[in-house]
């Protein structure tokens, strides 16, 4: 909060917001009924963050799986369209990420603005690609012989997402755009020290179209809800962005029983947010599904034209 | 599918044997799954204004099977039931009455009493429904005891086991006999399409009800999770249409449950002008299988009369 | 009795017309040169008419010689900019333009209806939606074409002369502009002299967008204003939608010079049907195929190759369904057949179905009462038609059906390809290895099977042979756009 904010809320008593998990389109408080202390980056108090349990968890599994057919059978200019809406609403809540930011990363509002509209120009970014990732991965192979055959990424199902712990919206938002961009719904836990711009997106997701269940916001012990989420044997895939090594390395060998899809976090320092990305985030978490088919001659007698 | 050439006579060597009657039903052409929702979504796009919707609410309503299934069914709710049939609005006795009330066997006495001197038919469903997994002869006496009771139409379930079994000559022979059983009253042979599945087996299960003998061939028995739809009528209103170029004998259509606003039934009745044709406009040849739908025909044949939009208070609750 | 109306009928449909309030239309309209609307340099005007009822809807600038080279420098000044500006930021006017489209679509589509004659049901159900959505699609593309497939940061052309026809107006408007600008290009745009005012709409919602001045220019005029535009020097790349003996006037045109082209002409699509299709979505795959815009479609299913073993009841069939078709009103929403777009095009089909009738085919068409005033033409339907005939050879651009039956795959394929042309096909069967032997085998750019005249901004589209070529639509369609 900047000292004018203060001055002018000194004259009225503002109204504090209570944050709360996203889950299956809906904002319950943690299962477990406790919260936990998010303070800025000088540890002043900023709010009571729900500290999720492992029952969370499962349940934003369920919640997760349950969205998974409908927004992967969505068409993908459908796809495109909601989360188009979805940087829209940003753009609209500009001011209370900048905000947010500030507060969270211990920036000056000039450099908090420049990472909101990144991220905000992030999500366009991701939103144009739901329709052209499948001409870009995908395509017909000249097959020796008489056959159709033909190649098309597909998602791999429910993906767990870890969060980066520094970057707490740009990155927050460049790890998570890319998995439901290309149809696969996410269980996202977010930056431990940093959650309240993950929470209050999940506040942008929830009137933007989004069907309930497609994004899902933990908050809490990154590690406490991390480690069942990486056992689960309903969940399909896991990005390990906002895990240090040592429980990078857990987590997946946890997931190697199921043999989740494992998108290893980039080593400290290599990291850079703000530099456009390239396909690797969607497709570490795209099958690819080839079809044969038939072709042959017009009849027994094959073609006499 | 020849629509020119009537062969009467080819179609009763369809039905000699198990393997000729697989041979023709696998025969009819196939349905194009894309093709045929988007034909029925275009015909719902029509817009039907002023005296067209005035003369097709009045249609509807008189095309309503005023039904009740219900386990807690009571001779007091069949009569309530039976007298909203005969005079849907008590405060209009111009609105037409509806075809018929529809209950189970055991309530068509109670039935017959409400509707006594209307036009208004009872039909009952029999054969076991909606399951429909009982032994032929315990569906059979079903059937009998409805028309003994004075049903004078019978809405059968067919044994969609068998039929997906490829069973065809079962389904075929156990409707012959609900139709012999049936003597005198019109018989109504229920596919469950929802349970059917595909488009393919919709059209083969129609055809099938035709040659056994089915005087309307109707969608569903309101019971499971899909029922009419505009594809799945419009598909079978295709069948009837082909049958009556092939052997001249018209078939009714009986689309059932989830039709509950003015706007679906009109949209239905699109798809009969538009696809069988004006002769299948009358309550002979095309019927509603539905509860809700009636009052909100009802109110919406208020607001037409007086340009109010009409509420729940303003109908009556049976 | 098939060929009998189907309903004659107790269920007649009141009239259910759109209401035509939603459009304001001004008087008259400038051509649209550096973000501003100007009169034309010699003050020259010209009407544009309603072809359903024949009223004068405005009166247009008609841009001449020094408004073509007025418009091509503002282009070339706006490129420098425009070009230079991060792709992210081209995709937020775009996306932008595709909004404000969405939000006045009705709007739009009333407009174009009265412009062009065709039903309110396809420009509010196919025309606007499909403008938005390829908008949409080539937004995304603007901050991705290092992914295109042409290389790491390919770059744009320069200048757009554009040049589109009358039967999409502002379909054929977003074909061209959003690959266009997607990709860093500025544009000047020729709108049909018969429909410029969905393009003159456009280019107040390329201002609502905030779009630079420049970067879009739109000139209303004749075919000689396209000419000049097409040899102007400034203009980079050339991309014209229309006739084949314009499109090969064009090619002589930009002989010699470095100008990228682009053409998109005209067809004579076969629309086959086996004996083992879905007969009754094969029938509706007929009509869509060439009633869809009153025939008005270069990709137009206009030869119907019918298996003759099952001709007769797909006739029969075919018949039935026709009669069911409702002419009239375009605004009416129950309107399946709207206008020719205009005097010169009912003269041209007239012309040929005449041509059709003395060559020995049989016409056909149902009882149709056609309005009074306007350019109308009843859905007609010609058997007993060969190779050899004039309707299976020409393009009619009309709601003209030629029959042709065939006995094999080989033959269907050998007389499908038959024809100067090569834009489009259908194909009907229930059998996929047929499909796809048969699509193998085509001549054509666009193969549609169990399906017709479906379009989608991921897909590419355009020709073989005389039909033109590059394609428009999709990843392909950047290529036309970009130096590789």
């Amino acid at each position: 909060m900047s000292e004018k904010s203060d001055k002018t809320e000194q004259q009225r008593l503002s109204v504090f917001k209570t944050y709360k998990l996203y889950v299956g389109g809906k904002f319950p408080r943690s299962e477990s009924g406790r919260v936990y202390d998010v303070t800025d980056s000088k540890g002043k108090w900023l709010a009571n963050a729900p500290l999720s349990s492992r029952k969370d968890a499962r349940d934003a599994v369920v919640a997760a799986r349950k969205a998974f057919g409908g927004w992967s059978g969505a068409t993908a200019y459908n796809r495109g369209q909601v989360l188009y809406r979805v940087a829209e609403m940003l753009e609209g809540r500009r001011e209370q990420f900048v905000r947010e930011v500030a507060d969270a990363e211990g920036l000056s509002k000039a450099k908090a603005t420049v990472l909101v509209d990144a991220t905000i120009d992030r999500w366009v970014w991701y939103a144009g690609w739901t329709d052209k990732i499948a001409q870009v991965v995908g395509g017909g192979n000249p097959v020796a012989g008489p056959f159709f055959n033909l190649s098309s990424p597909e998602p791999t199902g429910v993906v767990t997402v870890l969060a980066p712990q520094e970057s707490s919206f740009l990155g927050l938002v460049s790890v998570l755009a890319p998995v439901i961009a290309t149809g696969n719904t996410a269980v996202v836990i977010a930056s431990e020290k940093s959650p309240l711009p993950a929470l209050s997106l999940g506040e942008v997701l929830a009137t933007s179209d989004v069907p309930g269940g497609v994004v899902n916001v933990l908050s809490g012990r990154t590690a406490e809800i991390a480690t069942p989420l990486a056992a689960h044997q309903d969940v399909n895939a896991i990005d390990l962005a906002g895990a240090d090594d040592v429980l990078a390395k857990e987590l997946e060998i946890a997931a190697a029983d199921n043999l989740k899809r494992v998108l290893r976090p980039q080593p400290v320092g290599e990291v850079d947010w703000s530099t456009t990305p390239g396909l690797d985030r969607m497709t570490a978490f795209l099958e690819t599904k080839t079809v044969w088919h038939p072709t042959g001659a017009l009849g027994a007698s094959g073609s006499s034209y | 599918m020849p629509t020119t050439a009537p062969a009467t006579h080819s179609l009763g060597e369809v039905t000699a044997s198990d393997s000729t009657l697989r041979r023709f039903l696998h025969g009819l052409p196939g349905v194009d799954t894309v093709g045929l929702e988007a034909r029925a979504a275009s015909l719902g796009t029509r817009s039907i204004k002023t005296t067209a919707k005035a003369y097709a609410i009045d249609l509807a309503i008189s095309m309503v099977d005023l039904t009740t299934l219900e386990g807690a069914d009571t001779p007091g709710k069949v009569r309530a039931l039976g007298a909203k049939a005969v005079h849907p609005d008590p405060t209009d006795r111009a609105t037409p009455s509806t075809a018929a009330v529809c209950v189970y066997p055991d309530m068509v006495p109670a039935a017959k009493e409400a509707v006594a001197g209307s036009s208004v038919k009872v039909a009952s469903v029999a054969t076991a429904f909606p399951a429909g997994r009982a032994a032929l002869d315990v569906k059979l006496a079903d059937v009998r005891d409805a028309v003994d009771a004075g049903a004078d139409e019978i809405d059968m379930v067919i044994d969609r086991g068998a039929f997906l079994a490829g069973k065809y000559m079962k389904v075929y022979d156990e409707i012959v006999a609900v139709r012999e059983a049936s003597g005198a009253a019109r018989l109504k042979v229920i596919f469950e399409t929802g349970e059917l599945s595909t488009y393919d087996n919709i059209r083969r299960a129609s055809w099938l009800g035709m040659l056994a003998g089915a005087d309307f061939i109707k969608t569903s028995t309101g019971k499971v999770a899909v029922n009419a739809t505009p594809a799945n009528t419009l598909l079978m209103l295709e069948a009837v249409r082909d049958f009556r170029a092939q052997t001249g004998v018209q078939v009714g259509v009986k689309p059932a449950g989830g039709i509950r606003t003015s706007k679906d039934a009109i949209k239905f009745l699109v798809l009969v002008n538009e696809t069988a044709g004006a002769d299948w406009l009358d309550n002979h040849w095309f019927r509603f299988g539905a509860s809700s739908l009636l009052n909100d025909l009802l109110m919406q044949r208020q607001k037409l009369a007086t340009g109010r939009y009409s509420g729940p208070d303003y109908v009556t609750v049976d | 009795m098939a060929s009998t109306p189907a309903s004659a009928s107790v269920f007649e449909y009141a009239p259910a017309p759109e209401s035509r309030s939603v459009v304001d239309i001004a008087p008259s309209y400038g051509l649209f040169i550096d973000g501003e609307f100007t009169e034309a340099a010699d003050g020259k005007v010209f009407k544009t008419v309603s072809p359903s009822t024949e009223e004068v809807l405005s009166e247009i600038a008609q841009a001449g010689e020094a408004d073509v080279d007025r418009a091509a420098k503002a282009a070339r000044r706006a490129f420098e900019k425009w070009s230079a500006l991060p792709g992210s930021e081209r995709a937020k006017y775009l996306f932008r333009i595709a909004r404000i489209i969405q939000e006045r679509s009705r709007e739009l589509a009333v407009l174009e209806t009265l412009d062009n004659g065709k039903p309110i049901k396809e420009t509010r159900d196919t025309d606007l939606p499909l403008v938005a959505a390829h908008f949409f699609y080539y937004a995304g593309w603007a901050d991705k074409l290092d992914h295109a497939g042409f290389g790491a940061n390919p770059r744009p052309l320069g200048v757009a002369g554009q040049v589109i026809p009358w039967n999409f107006p502002l379909l054929m408007l977003a074909w061209k502009i959003a690959p266009a600008l997607a990709t860093g290009n500025t544009v000047v745009l020729k709108p049909a002299e018969t429909t410029p005012l969905s393009a003159l709409f456009f280019a107040d919602i390329c201002r609502q967008a905030g779009l630079p001045r420049g970067v879009v220019n739109i000139l209303p005029g004749y075919g000689d204003s396209g000419a000049a535009l097409v040899a102007h020097p400034d203009v980079n790349k050339v991309a014209f939608t229309g006739s084949t003996a314009v499109g090969k006037e064009i090619a002589r045109t930009v002989a010699g010079t470095r100008k990228k082209v682009t053409l998109e002409l005209g067809g004579k699509g076969a629309n086959i049907v086996f004996d083992d299709a879905p007969i009754d979505q094969a029938v509706e795959g007929i009509v869509t195929g060439i009633f869809f815009n009153q025939g008005q479609v270069c990709c137009a299913g206009s030869r119907l190759l019918v298996q003759e073993s099952i001709q007769d009841e797909l006739l029969d069939s075919l018949k039935r369904r026709l009669s069911t078709l409702r002419l009239g009103d375009p605004l009416d929403k129950n309107t399946d057949i709207g206008a020719i777009n205009s005097a010169e095009q009912l003269a041209r089909i007239t012309s040929l179905v005449e041509q059709g009738s003395a060559e020995g085919a049989e016409r056909w068409s149902p009882e149709c009462e056609l309005p009074s005033s306007g350019y109308w033409f009843a859905p007609t339907l010609f058997t007993n038609v060969t190779q050899a005939h004039t309707i299976a050879r020409d393009e009619i651009f009309g709601p003209v059906l030629s029959v042709l039956t065939f006995r094999t795959p080989d033959e269907a394929v050998a007389k499908a390809n038959n024809t100067q042309y090569g834009l489009s096909a259908g194909i009907w069967t229930e059998k996929g290895s047929r499909i796809l032997a048969v699509a193998s085998k085509l001549r054509a750019g666009v193969i549609w099977s169990n399906t017709f005249n479906k379009f989608d901004p991921t897909s590419p589209f355009g020709g073989y042979k005389e039909s033109g070529f590059g394609r428009e639509g999709g990843r392909h369609g950047l290529e036309a756009y970009l130096d590789v």
